[in-house]
C-alpha cells in the first residue's frame, strides 16, 4: 500500500507560479453561502390526512390489494405501486413498534430537551409505523410494545399539520407482546395478511 | 451486443403539478408502461431511473419515489442522478450483460416548487463560477451571444427555430408550449430575458415524468407489434469550463452521434434535447443532421422540459413514433450539464 | 457470471480526515484516481470510460458534480456516469463500472466514490425531514437505534456486543494507514462509557464524518492477465432494493438483503459462505450492524451473529472470518465512497495488498455495501483466481 501521506508521484511536483503572484497570499478557502427556496406540495393523499390533523382526526389510506391500512398516507402501496384512495380514520391510541432514546438536539427543534424516546408508533388499525415522540413517563420505562395514546395541542392551536399531536403518552394498559409489537403485528396476523390488523394487546 | 428495443412508453408533463407529488405522478405511468406489455413489476429484470435532489429540495428524494414502482419482494434497481436517459443507458447496459432481458427504466421531475434557473447555477464549478449565481439562462445566453457573434447562426434561424417547435407541439399532448400561429416576426419582437435569448427561445419549463420499458430479442418481438430497436447508443462529456472549449461547438454530441451510429443510414427524424434554440441550432450541425430533417416533431424539449426527464422523453417520443410507424430510423438526444456539456446519442429503428 | 471476465488491476484511496482543507473536490478525487492508476501501472489515456458516485448533493453543495469534475478525472471526450442509491451508492457504482466491462463495452473503466462533507454539513442533510412530517430524527442513527433494539430485543444479544464490534474495527484502522480514526488510546471501557447518542447506539460506536475519494481501475480478462502486480477478479455481482415501511416488513433482516446475498454467492458458487468466504468487508456504520449483517448475509444462523463476536471469529488476530480488517465504516465513513472502500477492501485483500491488516492466505472476499432506510443493497464477491 502507498503512504497516505505522500502525495501520487503525478502530483508531488512543486507548483511554479508565475512571477507577478509569487509574493501573494494563496487563498485557502471561500465560504459560499446558498439559500434556495422551495415550495413543496403535500399533494392530494397527504393533504387530506394533514387536514384532519385540523380536526383532530388522524386518517389513513386503505390499500385496493389486501385492506393493509397505511398512516401517513401517500397515494400508493409501496408493496405494489398501486394507488391508494380509500380513507380510513384511525384511532388516537396504539402502541410503540420500536424506540430510542435521543441525546442529540434536533436541528430546527428548541423545544425538544435531549434526552427525549423517538418511537415508531402503530396505530391500533394501521399496517405501519410512523416516528413520533413518546413523552409522560421517564425515558427509562419506554419499552417495545408499550401502549401509548396521543396527546394533542389544545383545540385552538390545532393545525393541519402533524405537530398537532405533542407527544404519545403511556395509556397504562397490558403491554402488546414482543412478537405482535410492530411490523410484527402484520406478519402474525396470517400467510395473507388480511387478518393482519391489530388487536389490542390481549389476544 | 444484444438486440434491444422500446417496447412500452408512457409519459406525462404539464407546466405544474400542483397538487401531485413524484410518486403519485409516477404510480400511473409506471403502470400503464407495464400494463401496456402485460408484464408485472415481477417480470421486470431490472429497473433504473434518473432523477436530482436538488430539483426536488430535498436529499434522498429518489428513496420516496421507490414507493411509486413496488418493490415487494425486492427488486433488482438503481438510479442515477442524471435525466432518465442516461438511466434507460445503464438499463441498456445491464441488458448487455445478460442479467436481465427486460428493463424498467423512468425519470421525472417538478422544477415548479424551486427556482430552476438558480438551482442549475449549482451545477457550474463551486470555487470560481458558482458563487456568482449566473442564472441558467444567463449562461445558455453566453453560448448564443457567441454563436451569433460567430456568423454561423443568425437571430432569424434561432426564430424559426423556436416557430417550428411550437408549431410542432400543435396536438402534441406533452407539450406545454404550442401555438399554430406563431411567426418568425412575433418571436423576434418579444424582449429579451437573457440577451440575445428571448422567452420563445428558452423551453418551456415544466414538471413530469416518462417511463420506458426495454426488452431484448425475440422477447421484445412478443411483447410488442413494432418494437423500436437501439440500433446504437453512445454518450460523451466535454470539459467544463465555460471558457476552457469553444461553447458554440459541442464537440462530445458530434463524438456520440459517430459512436451511435447515427450516420450509418438515413434518418426520418431526430428529437433533440436542446433547451435553447441556440442549443437546438448547434446540434443539428453537431449531430452531421440533414437540414431537411424533420427535427422535433413533438415540439421538443422547447415545446416542454421536464428537467431530469426531457432527455429520456426524447428517447420515448422517437420510439413511439417509429412503434406507430410514423417514421423507421430516428435519432434521440439527451443532454446535461450548461451549454451542452455532456451528450447522449440514441439511434432507434422500426424492423 | 456471464460476459466478460472483470479484473480489479488498480485501488487508490486518499487519507480519510473530517476535513480535507488542503484540496478542492476536484483534488480530493484526482489523488484517489491517480492512486488508483499508478497501482494499476495505467495512464488516463488507458481508460475508457469513467462511473462516478456519491451520496446526496447536499454534503457539497454542488449539483451533478461529475459535470465539474470532467476535467479533473480525465474523462473530456469519454462516457461519464453518475450513481446515486444513498449509502450504497460506492457499491452500486463499482457494479456499473463492472456491468460497462461485463458487456465487452470498454475495457478498462475506472470508478470512484467520493464525498467531501466538510464543504457543507452532513448532519443538517441527514436530518432534513420530509416535508409535513414530524421532525423526530437526529441524524442516520437515529433511524437505525430502533432496529437495533429490537435485534437486541429478538437475539437475547448481551448489551455489550455493538462495544465489542466498535472497538475491535478501532483496533483494525490502527493497522491501516488510510483510515480516519487513529485511537491509540482507545480502550474497551471507553467505548462502554463513552456517551449515549441515541440509546442504545454510543458515541464510539459512530461512524464519523469524513472527507475522502477511493477509486478503482477494472478491466477485461485481457488487461487482467496482462497486468504485472496482483489483480482480484469479480465472482459474482448483485443489488436489490425494497420500499422502507410497508405492511410486515422485517427491518432487521431486510429481505432485500437476503436476496441479495443469495445471487452473488449463488453467482460465485458459495453454498457454505461461512466457510467458503475468507475475509468480510460490511458496511456497519453503527455498531450493532455487524452481528445483523452477518446473519442476513447467511455466516451466522438468525440471532446468533452476536455470537461471532464474542467468540472472536470475526476478530482480524485468530478470528476465521475477519470483518472490516480496514477498520470498515466505523472508523472511515465518507458516505459517498464507504461502499466501494469495502469493494476495493475485499479486492485488495485478495490480491494480498491489504499491507499490515492483511489477512493472511485470503483468496475469497466479500464487500457489501447498504443505504437508504436499510433497504438498498450493493454486493460483489472478489477472488485472487479467475471464476
Amino acid at each position: 500500500m502507498s503512504d497516505p501521506d505522500v502525495p501520487p508521484s503525478a502530483l508531488s511536483g512543486d507548483v511554479t507560479l508565475p512571477a507577478v503572484l509569487r509574493d501573494v497570499e494563496p487563498v485557502r478557502s471561500v465560504r459560499t453561502p446558498i439559500r434556495l427556496e422551495y415550495s413543496v406540495t403535500a399533494g392530494s393523499a397527504a393533504e387530506a390526512y394533514l387536514r384532519a390533523y385540523a380536526e383532530k382526526r388522524i386518517v389513513g389510506h386503505r390499500s385496493p390489494v389486501d385492506g393493509a391500512v397505511f398512516i401517513p398516507p401517500r397515494g400508493v402501496d409501496p408493496r405494489y405501486g398501486q394507488e391508494t384512495a380509500e380513507e380510513v380514520e384511525l384511532a388516537h391510541t396504539g402502541h410503540v413498534g420500536s424506540f430510542c432514546v435521543t441525546h442529540l438536539p434536533i436541528p430546527g427543534r428548541s423545544d425538544l430537551v435531549p434526552p427525549y424516546v423517538s418511537a415508531w408508533i402503530h396505530l391500533d388499525g394501521s399496517a405501519i409505523g410512523f416516528l413520533g415522540l413518546v413523552a409522560g413517563c421517564a425515558n427509562e420505562d419506554v419499552r417495545i410494545g408499550m401502549r401509548v395514546r396521543a396527546v394533542w395541542k389544545p383545540d385552538g392551536e390545532l393545525g393541519p399539520t402533524s405537530e398537532s399531536i405533542l407527544h404519545w403518552e403511556p395509556t397504562g394498559e397490558p403491554d402488546v407482546p414482543f412478537e405482535r409489537a410492530g411490523n410484527r403485528a402484520w406478519r402474525a396476523g396470517g400467510p395473507d395478511g388480511r387478518d393482519g390488523r391489530q388487536e389490542r394487546g390481549d389476544a | 451486443m444484444r438486440d434491444v428495443a422500446v417496447v412500452a412508453t408512457a409519459q406525462h408533463q404539464v407546466a405544474a403539478l400542483t397538487g401531485t407529488t413524484e410518486v403519485q405522478l409516477m404510480v400511473p405511468l409506471l403502470n400503464a408502461v407495464r400494463d401496456a406489455i402485460g408484464l408485472t413489476q415481477a417480470d421486470i429484470g431490472f429497473t433504473c431511473s434518473g432523477s436530482s435532489d436538488f430539483l426536488a429540495g430535498q436529499a434522498f428524494s429518489f428513496v420516496h419515489t421507490l414507493d411509486a414502482v413496488g418493490s415487494v419482494p425486492p427488486i433488482c434497481e438503481s438510479h442515477v442522478e442524471m435525466d432518465g436517459a442516461f438511466a434507460l443507458y445503464e438499463a441498456w447496459v445491464k441488458i448487455q450483460t445478460g442479467a436481465a432481458d427486460t428493463a424498467l427504466v423512468y425519470g421525472y421531475g417538478k422544477s415548479s416548487p424551486g427556482s430552476l434557473r438558480d438551482v442549475l447555477a449549482l451545477q457550474l464549478d463551486p470555487y470560481y463560477v458558482a458563487p456568482l449565481w449566473p442564472t441558467a439562462d444567463a449562461v445558455a445566453a453566453l453560448q448564443a451571444r457567441l454563436l451569433l457573434e460567430s456568423g454561423v447562426s443568425g437571430a432569424g434561424e434561432l426564430a424559426e427555430i423556436a416557430v417550428r417547435s411550437m408549431r410542432h407541439a400543435v396536438g402534441s399532448p406533452h407539450a406545454v408550449r404550442s401555438s399554430a400561429d406563431v411567426t418568425v416576426a412575433d418571436v423576434l419582437a418579444e424582449a429579451p430575458v437573457a440577451d440575445p435569448l428571448r422567452p420563445s427561445d428558452i423551453a418551456a419549463e415544466a414538471d413530469g415524468g416518462c417511463a420506458v420499458v426495454l426488452a431484448a430479442g425475440d422477447l421484445a418481438r412478443g411483447l410488442c407489434e413494432r418494437p423500436a430497436w437501439i440500433r446504437g447508443i453512445d454518450h460523451r462529456i466535454d470539459a467544463h469550463g465555460l471558457g476552457v472549449r469553444d461553447l458554440t461547438r459541442s464537440p462530445s454530441a458530434a463524438a456520440a452521434a459517430v459512436g451511435a451510429g447515427a450516420g450509418d443510414d438515413r434518418l426520418d427524424f431526430a428529437e433533440l434535447h436542446g433547451l435553447y434554440t441556440s442549443q437546438e441550432a448547434i446540434l443539428v450541425r453537431e449531430l452531421d443532421l440533414d437540414d431537411d430533417l424533420l427535427v422535433n416533431p413533438s415540439g421538443g424539449a422547447l415545446a416542454g422540459n421536464t428537467t431530469m426527464a426531457a432527455g429520456l422523453m426524447r428517447i420515448a417520443e422517437a420510439a413511439a413514433r417509429i412503434s406507430a410507424g410514423e417514421g423507421d430510423r430516428a435519432l434521440a438526444h439527451a443532454t446535461s450539464g450548461p451549454c451542452l456539456q455532456q451528450n447522449l446519442v440514441c439511434v432507434l429503428e422500426g424492423e | 457470471m456471464s460476459g466478460e471476465r472483470i479484473a480489479v488491476l488498480g485501488v487508490g484511496q486518499t487519507k480519510y480526515r473530517s476535513t480535507r482543507g488542503d484540496v478542492s473536490i476536484a483534488g480530493l478525487v484526482r489523488e484517489a484516481a491517480y492512486r488508483a492508476l499508478e497501482d494499476a501501472q495505467l495512464g488516463w489515456g488507458d481508460i475508457d470510460a469513467v462511473v462516478i458516485g456519491k451520496a446526496p448533493d447536499f454534503f457539497e453543495g454542488v449539483m451533478m458534480p461529475e459535470l465539474y469534475l470532467a476535467d479533473a478525472l480525465g474523462c473530456v471526450g469519454k462516457p461519464m456516469l453518475r450513481v446515486h442509491t444513498a449509502g450504497s451508492v460506492g457499491g452500486s457504482t463499482a457494479l456499473v463500472a463492472a456491468s460497462l466491462v461485463q458487456a465487452r463495452i470498454h475495457r478498462r473503466v475506472l470508478t470512484l466514490g467520493f464525498e467531501k462533507q466538510s464543504e457543507s454539513n452532513a448532519t443538517w442533510a441527514l436530518s432534513l425531514p420530509q416535508p409535513f412530517s414530524v421532525s423526530a430524527n437526529a441524524g442516520a442513527g437515529g433511524y437505525f437505534s430502533p432496529i437495533i433494539r429490537q435485534y437486541m430485543a429478538r437475539s437475547g444479544a448481551p448489551d455489550l456486543i455493538g462495544c465489542m464490534v466498535a472497538f475491535k474495527d478501532r483496533q483494525n484502522a490502527l493497522l491501516n494507514p488510510y483510515a480516519h480514526l487513529h485511537q491509540h488510546d482507545l480502550t474497551f471501557e471507553k467505548v462502554v462509557e463513552s456517551p449515549m447518542l441515541w440509546d442504545p447506539i454510543r458515541y464510539s460506536e459512530t461512524c464519523p464524518s469524513s472527507d475522502g475519494a477511493c477509486a478503482m481501475v477494472l478491466g477485461d480478462e485481457v488487461a487482467g492477465d496482462a497486468a504485472t502486480g496482483p489483480v482480484a477478479w469479480v465472482h459474482g455481482t448483485a443489488m436489490r432494493s425494497e420500499a422502507n415501511n410497508f405492511p410486515g416488513r422485517d427491518e432487521v433482516n431486510p429481505l432485500a438483503s437476503r436476496d441479495c446475498a443469495a445471487d452473488v454467492f449463488r453467482q460465485a458458487g458459495i453454498t457454505d459462505p461461512r466457510t467458503q468466504v475468507d475475509v468480510v468487508e460490511v458496511y456497519v456504520p453503527f455498531s450493532w450492524y455487524e452481528p445483523m449483517w452477518l446473519e442476513s448475509l447467511g455466516f451466522a444462523e438468525p440471532d446468533n451473529g452476536w455470537r461471532m463476536v464474542e467468540d472472536g471469529s470475526t476478530s482480524l488476530d485468530g478470528g476465521d472470518l475477519p470483518v472490516n480488517a480496514s477498520g470498515g465504516v466505523l472508523s472511515s465513513n465518507p458516505i459517498g465512497a464507504s461502499g466501494m472502500i469495502r469493494f476495493a477492501e475485499a479486492a485488495m485483500q485478495v490480491r494480498g495488498m491489504a499491507g499490515e491488516h492483511q489477512v493472511d492466505g485470503a483468496r475469497t472476499a466479500l464487500g457489501h455495501a447498504y443505504g437508504g432506510g436499510a433497504q438498498y443493497f450493493a454486493m460483489w464477491v472478489v477472488g485472487s483466481e479467475k471464476p
